[in-house]
């Protein structure tokens, strides 16, 4: 099915890494030019290429827009699934196959809108699975409508008078959830931090949530231009346990040393609207991961046909 | 057998009873019943049980809205549906009794036990309505016999909500002279969670109960029953389907409580594990199907049980299921609509829906199981069609199979139901991810995981390599290789028997669970000597095998149906205007043939008698006899 199977069989006889990172993608994205989908599959195939994921052993699950076309570009299994959904599917596939890389694809409307209630539970279930928020702040596929994320009075098809309510935080809602294990921000105007938060969020045993600001370059060019234009109004959270990259302390001024297991800070953090706020929010290894604790030992046919025989004998005449 | 009762006893003999028990909600009715059910069974006579529920959890005490109970009709032969009207009722106040008086439950002559608390009560107003119920229920010959079942249960516990139950089984221990070995041996089954102490004051409440209808009844009904020869079991519908499910060798079922599916759910609960598969209790019915389709997309054996709302929420995931060509079981088991409808009763109105509710066209297997034993059985066929052909199949069941209870012989457990549905073993190269037969549209499964068979499934139309493709001849051939798999099932079928003579005046048509009602009533045509077959449906989709070729031999042809149907000469309602019930709809289409339907949706289950005039009347005006 794929030119890089051939490659991977001889990796067998090879110990250096040989998969590089073009390796993981299947074909061109047919994203708009200057897309931040293209940022995040970017940075999404360094992260394979340095951990050497083979790529039958992972599944890319994604929802409905174009954010959710993720899938066809990446060297790997995917399901490219309907608006909203890609979470239950992407916990069904983590439950029978624990041992798959799981990564779930979704965008501002997928996840926050149609999928919410999905979202809400899937952090509280906390499978392990790397699940990226490519947060455009609009409708792109459906051509311009407001999503929850649209900033208050921006206009769009849907509003074209400027949208009527304060937008949705998806970090302060993920925030709030019970078992919230993983949640961060990042831009696609920050390769070198997106990919830093990435490989965190992969290295996380849990469900690690990643809001990735990105530009619709057709319909929302300029909403994150107060913070690109101005890095003095971006703040990068930063600690021992957090993300960080060569070259982003001459990017940004603004640093806050944030303790990423300080839940009550984290959510502080999250409401204020000060600045906009990159890193590590919350992170904490130790809450029950769902495919963990429901894991069930198999069971042979025969055993199973032995307990029967016993559970049938509690039914008989 | 009770000991034998004393000289002054009137014994009756009859080939089978129909008893209810009917209480306040939270009274302990289906205890007692199932206790009662299961004993009749496991002394080898034929039983059908069903339940009266109401949708709340503990509606207010002794009105007509509060009554729970259970019917059992129980025989010397199989029984295979509840009958036409109960004989016997054990009522714990009047107004329960007259819920049941009005619905038409009681027959004629019923002998009604009846709590003897109310009659004198203090309260004026208790009463009065005493008097009032009693006086409504006058019309009817009824037998009522005072019983001081609060009094006499007081006498052994502290509180008679807790126990009431158990002298009533007491009082039907004796009038049928069951095995109190057996009806202790079920106590101590249903309280095998509880304290040893609990099964001891039951069983001593049941004791009591034997001794107060010896000492004052002075009847006994004898009901013979045969010793089977091969190993059977006793059972309702959503435990067969359950422990269906884990014989099929599935390991996930993901749902959302709602009734009258749950109780699947709860058996899997509470074993499931031990056989290495688990329950996931989702979020909401559309999440039960995507974790299951997910589960189905990385190997797992997964099925989602719900009803019929919540198949309404399922139905852009199933969709997706027959798209990207995953294996998906459904468990549909129905009740009545639309809506919230009746979410405690019996109805077959979620078939059409089953076939067709769906954006675009998503070809899958719709089976019902027409039994108690089927329901078990489905679980094993479903998961077999759903893997050999990469399709979606839904099961539909009833709350009548749901919680109906009835014999069955044992299954012959087999180790192939457990195989692996798949492994991670190379492909062939070249082998693409939809590799359609041209012929039969058939393609091997891959699975993540399958060294090299990395693709994108993909809900949008795509091509043999699973690309998105939008371009008609793609578009064509995907819906072509979908829809022509469910015709290479069919070719695979055998043609539904015939129950009675192979032609005739008129033939009857059911489908699921009304089998055992439809066989009956048609019994009793023919034993008047009309030319009445009947003939009940399993596969809905694809339907079986030379149906018109059947329905031919007939001069007419009539569902049975439990779902709505317009009454021509009703306002209004004409040849033209008249919607037919579903399965009638369905069938018209299918061969052409002028079908009749007779349907009823009453909110529960249908009546030997009431289908037994339906054909009277169709053989009247439509056929010559």
């Amino acid at each position: 099915m794929s030119s890089i199977a051939v490659s991977l069989l001889d990796c067998e006889f090879d110990e250096s890494k040989c998969l590089e990172a073009d390796d993981y993608q299947t074909r061109v994205g047919k994203w708009c030019a200057g897309c931040g989908d293209f940022g995040a599959l970017n940075a999404v195939k360094r992260l394979l290429a340095k951990e050497q994921l083979q790529p039958e052993k992972m599944a890319f699950v994604s929802g409905i827009g174009c954010s959710s076309r993720f899938p066809h570009y990446v060297n790997a299994y995917g399901f490219h699934g309907i608006h909203g959904r890609a979470l239950p599917i992407a916990t069904g596939l983590k439950l029978a196959r624990p041992e798959l890389d799981v990564f779930v694809v979704m965008g501002d409307g997928d996840c926050t809108s149609i999928g919410a209630g999905h979202w809400i539970h899937a952090t509280r279930y906390n499978p392990n699975m790397t699940v990226l928020l490519l947060d455009n702040n609009i409708y792109g596929l459906t051509k311009n409508q407001t999503s929850p994320t649209t900033p208050e009075g921006y206009a769009s098809n849907t509003s074209p008078r400027g949208s009527v309510l304060p937008a949705l935080d998806p970090l302060q809602a993920t925030l709030g959830v019970s078992n919230a294990s993983f949640v961060a921000q990042t831009a696609d105007w920050v390769p070198a931090h997106l990919y830093a938060t990435l490989q965190a969020a992969y290295d996380h045993n849990g469900f690690s949530f990643i809001r990735i600001l990105q530009r619709c370059p057709k319909f929302t060019p300029d909403v994150f231009d107060d913070a690109i234009k101005n890095p003095d109004h971006v703040e990068l959270l930063v600690h021992a346990d957090g993300v960080d990259a060569p070259g982003l302390e001459k990017l940004f001024k603004a640093r806050r040393e944030h303790n990423p297991k300080d839940l009550d800070e984290a959510r502080a953090l999250a409401q204020r609207s000060d600045l906009l706020r990159l890193g590590i929010f919350f992170k904490d290894d130790s809450f029950p991961v769902y495919d963990e604790i429901r894991a069930v030992s198999p069971v042979s046919a025969e055993e199973k046909i032995n307990k029967l025989e016993k559970e049938f004998d509690r039914y008989g005449v | 057998m009770s000991k034998k009762a004393s000289s002054k006893t009137n014994i009756t003999r009859v080939p089978e009873h129909t008893v209810e028990i009917i209480t306040n909600s939270g009274e302990g009715a289906q205890k007692c019943a199932q206790i009662f059910g299961q004993t009749c069974a496991k002394m080898g006579n034929g039983v059908w049980t069903v339940e009266i529920i109401p949708a709340e959890i503990e509606p207010p005490h002794h009105t007509v809205t509060s009554t729970s109970g259970n019917i059992i009709r129980f025989g010397t032969e199989r029984v295979s549906n509840w009958g036409d009207q109960s004989k016997l009722a054990v009522a714990f106040n009047e107004q329960v009794c007259l819920s049941r008086h009005r619905l038409g439950s009681f027959d004629d002559n019923c002998i009604i036990l009846q709590e003897s608390a109310w009659e004198n009560h203090e309260d004026e107003a208790v009463r009065d309505n005493y008097a009032k119920a009693m006086e409504e229920m006058s019309s009817k010959n009824y037998r009522f016999i005072q019983v001081p079942i609060e009094e006499e249960t007081l006498k052994l516990v502290d509180n008679p909500q807790l126990g009431k139950n158990m002298f009533a089984l007491g009082l039907l221990t004796e009038i049928y002279q069951r095995d109190l070995a057996v009806v202790e041996k079920q106590i101590g089954h249903i309280f095998r969670h509880k304290a040893a102490s609990v099964t001891e004051i039951n069983v001593e409440l049941v004791k009591h109960g034997i001794a107060w209808a010896r000492k004052n009844l002075g009847f006994q009904f004898e009901i013979e029953s045969v010793v089977a020869q091969e190993a059977r079991v006793v059972m309702n519908g959503n435990q067969a389907a359950a422990l269906g499910a884990i014989a099929a060798g599935m390991e996930i079922c993901a749902m959302y409580p709602i009734t009258p599916a749950t109780s699947v759910s709860h058996e899997l609960s509470d074993i499931f594990e031990n056989y290495g598969g688990m329950v996931h209790q989702a979020e909401d019915e559309i999440a039960a199907a995507g974790v299951a389709l997910g589960a189905s997309y990385g190997g797992k054996v997964a099925l989602t049980v719900t009803s019929g709302p919540g198949m309404a929420l399922k139905t852009e995931f199933l969709a997706l299921a027959v798209m990207v060509e995953i294996p998906l079981v459904v468990l549909d088991v129905q009740r009545g609509g639309p809506s919230t409808g009746l979410p405690t009763k019996v109805e077959q109105s979620d078939l059409l829906a089953a076939l067709y509710a769906q954006p675009g066209d998503a070809p899958r297997v719709v089976l019902a199981p027409r039994s108690i034993e089927d329901c078990f059985h489905s679980m094993i066929t479903a998961r077999r069609i759903a893997e050999t052909f990469r399709c979606l199949v839904i099961v539909l069941t009833d709350a009548n199979l749901a919680s109906g209870v009835q014999q069955f012989t044992r299954p012959d457990f087999d180790a192939r139901w457990q195989q692996n549905p798949v492994d991670v073993s190379p492909l062939p190269e070249g082998l693409r991810p939809y590799d359609w037969d041209p012929e039969t549209g058939m393609s091997r499964r891959v699975i993540p995981g399958t060294p090299s068979g990395q693709h994108t499934v993909t809900g949008l139309a795509h091509d043999e390599e699973s690309r998105v493709s939008y371009d008609p001849e793609s578009n064509e051939r995907g819906c072509k290789m979908r829809s022509r798999k469910l015709a290479v099932f069919q070719s695979t079928l055998m043609p539904p028997p015939v129950y009675g003579d192979e032609k005739g005046d008129l033939l009857v048509v059911g489908w699921g669970s009304t089998q055992g009602a439809i066989e009956e009533a048609v019994d009793r045509v023919r034993a008047e000597e009309c030319k009445v077959s009947s003939c009940q449906l399993t596969f809905l989709s694809p339907l079986e095998p030379d149906l018109k070729k059947i329905f031919g031999r007939f001069k007419k042809v009539m569902t049975v149906e439990i779902n709505y149907s317009d009454t021509v000469g009703d306002p209004y309602i004409t040849e033209e205007t008249r919607r037919y019930g579903q399965l009638a709809w369905l069938l018209r289409a299918h061969t052409l043939i002028d079908i009749d339907c007779w349907t009823s949706c009453p909110g529960q289950p249908l009546r030997p008698k009431d289908i037994y005039n339906s054909i009277v009347k169709n053989i009247e005006i439509g056929v010559s006899k």
